[in-house]
């Protein structure tokens, strides 16, 4: 028995003697930390913390692409008739290509750069000094060229939005001439007075403070009021109304909705311009609102026609997706979840009733869901936005009006009032440029035959091949 | 020679199809089409509008047999596609000038 514990004694001995050794040498790694050690920790650190943002930057941005190919594409190609699929998934596709060489020759310049209150400079034409190294002024932790290739996704989808209302009847080379025109005397300065240093209605700032998070009135506002004078100064398509023109595919435009709704993540989320909280709170307020908008607008179309239709709900989704887009990054969930759900009301009364009141063929109802749910969406931002979430205006200033400063609500309304004019303005004055030099609308007989023929030379399905 | 053409409901064609087979008709050709008689339409809502859609989808059945044939196609195809409600469908039947098999060029009744 004795020897046995001798044994066992012995044995614990031999496994806690290297631990005694280790205990005892001297561990050379163990100095007190120079400066120069923290220095390089604190930079290691601060390098974490960009690339983390930076990773989330680039995903956003990717996101945001996908909304306009495949996702906006989809959603427009399939609501239009067969003849003009292709048509209508060229002219996003077609933004895609000219925006992109438009923003980087000067586009981000009009946008981003110092200049007046009203647009930028021509300090970054060529995206000059536009380099790997953040802008202090927009993001400090992303290289300013992730953030002006997020912008560009932005600049990409705002001028397909429009394409929704003359769809079916533009001519392709309008179209460009067109909507690459708006991109400079539209878009960029919109954004310079929303998110631009020095901008007029830049929320840290600008003359009139006003909150938007990722582009109600930036990309909504000024697509659809922009969409609505097209069509109205297009006029309408041959046949309509009296001519039911159905989606040839709502399978398409199924698709197409959600990948917009995923996509939207990066479109609100990533305007958080970092991979924090505030970008949680902005993807939650964006999935929360869709929903609820969706909802919405299902079961208002329930009531007013008697069953609930595919087309509503996706439309409701995206209605909802709109309205949450200036306040995203300012809300609390359940603020988004109203938001979203007035969206779906209010904005399927303008398509079912509004529209057909004044009788515009906006053929894809660009302006009664970017239009009018951009405008509803701005305004409620400047009721709901709450430092809690986002102390936009300083850590104890009120936000909005539930923060009990309701001069905000103002300060959306002047906001809303310039995007609708700077938007009807200049729209009028380019499409007039264009419709006395091209010419804006194809002829009637191209408009039968189809634009996939008539503008492409090419058909969309071919089923029997 | 005659040549019988049955308009019918898409979800009928099986059922013609195998009764048409027992008879001993076995050469047919059917074809997707869109039409109504006295059929109403059916109302769509787009964007809170209703439309009436006018144009059914329906399936077209042709066939050329023997005049001998004819009652037995007629009563085949009849009692597997009636179910008594408006849109059953109709079937005409008219005289073949000449029936020609391309693979060997045979001609007349043989050809069918």
């Amino acid at each position: 028995m004795f020897r046995i514990r001798l044994r066992i004694g012995l044995l614990s001995l031999f496994f806690l003697l290297p631990s005694f050794l280790v205990a005892q040498a001297p561990n050379p790694s163990l100095q007190p930390a120079s400066q120069a050690d923290l220095k390089s920790l604190q930079d290691a650190i601060h390098a974490a913390q960009m690339n983390a943002d930076n990773a989330w930057m680039l995903v956003s941005a990717a996101l945001v692409l996908l909304m306009t190919g495949p996702g906006l594409a989809l959603f427009y190609g399939g609501l239009v008739r067969r003849k003009n699929i292709l048509s209508t998934m060229m002219q996003s596709f077609a933004m895609m290509g000219l925006i992109t060489i438009l923003w980087a020759i000067v586009g981000y310049s009009l946008a981003f750069a110092h200049g007046t209150s009203f647009i930028g400079g021509f300090e970054h034409i060529f995206l000059r000094g536009v380099g790997l190294a953040p802008n202090p002024d927009y993001a400090a932790t992303i290289p300013e060229q992730t953030y002006m290739v997020y912008q560009l996704m932005f600049a990409i989808i705002t001028p397909a939005l429009i394409t929704g209302a003359f769809a079916e009847r533009m001519k392709f080379s309008a179209m460009a001439v067109f909507l690459s025109l708006w991109s400079l005397i539209v878009y960029s300065p919109m954004a310079h007075m929303v998110w631009g240093v020095g901008g007029l209605l830049n929320a840290s700032g600008g003359h009139i403070p006003s909150l938007d998070f990722a582009g109600g009135t930036v990309v909504h506002i000024t697509s659809g009021v922009s969409a609505l004078v097209t069509a109205i100064y297009l006029g309408k398509r041959i046949g309509y109304p009296q001519t039911n023109m159905p989606p040839h595919s709502m399978v398409l435009s199924f698709i197409g909705a959600c990948l917009l709704w995923v996509g939207w993540f990066g479109f609100n989320a990533g305007s958080a311009l970092g991979s924090g909280p505030l970008a949680t709170s902005a993807f939650i307020n964006t999935h929360f609102a869709a929903a609820a908008a969706a909802l919405g607008w299902t079961v208002a179309e329930w009531i007013h026609n008697g069953k609930p239709t595919a087309l509503g709900a996706i439309s409701g989704a995206v209605a909802g997706l709109v309205a949450i887009t200036p306040a995203s990054g300012f809300v609390q969930p359940f603020s988004a979840l109203l938001i979203g759900l007035v969206a779906g009301v209010f904005c399927s009364f303008m398509v079912f009733k509004v529209k057909n009141w004044f009788g515009y063929d906006d053929s894809l109802d660009a302006f009664g869901v970017h239009g009018a749910g951009g405008t509803l969406g701005a305004l409620l931002t400047g009721f709901f936005a709450t430092r809690a979430i986002n102390p936009a205006f300083g850590p104890g200033t009120a936000t909005g009006a539930i923060d009990g400063h309701w001069g905000q609500v103002l300060n959306q309304a002047a906001g809303v009032a310039i995007a609708w004019i700077l938007s009807a303005v200049g729209t009028i004055i380019l499409l007039f440029l264009v419709d006395k030099t091209i010419g804006l609308r194809v002829t009637p007989e191209d408009e039968n035959t189809g634009l996939d023929l008539s503008q492409h030379g090419e058909e969309g399905y071919d089923l029997n091949s | 020679m005659l040549k019988i053409e049955a308009i019918i409901q898409p979800s009928k064609l099986d059922a013609v199809k195998d009764a048409l087979l027992e008879v001993g008709i076995e050469g047919m050709t059917i074809l997707e089409a869109r039409g109504h008689g006295r059929q109403k339409g059916h109302t769509e809502f787009y964007r809170g509008r209703e439309y009436t859609v006018d144009l059914l989808p329906k399936v077209k059945i042709e066939m050329v047999i023997l005049d001998e044939m004819k009652e037995k196609a007629i009563t085949a195809i009849g009692s597997a596609a009636r179910t008594g409600r408006i849109g059953d469908g109709k079937i005409f039947v008219s005289r073949v000038e000449e029936a020609i098999r391309i693979r060997n060029d045979e001609r007349g009744e043989t050809a069918l």
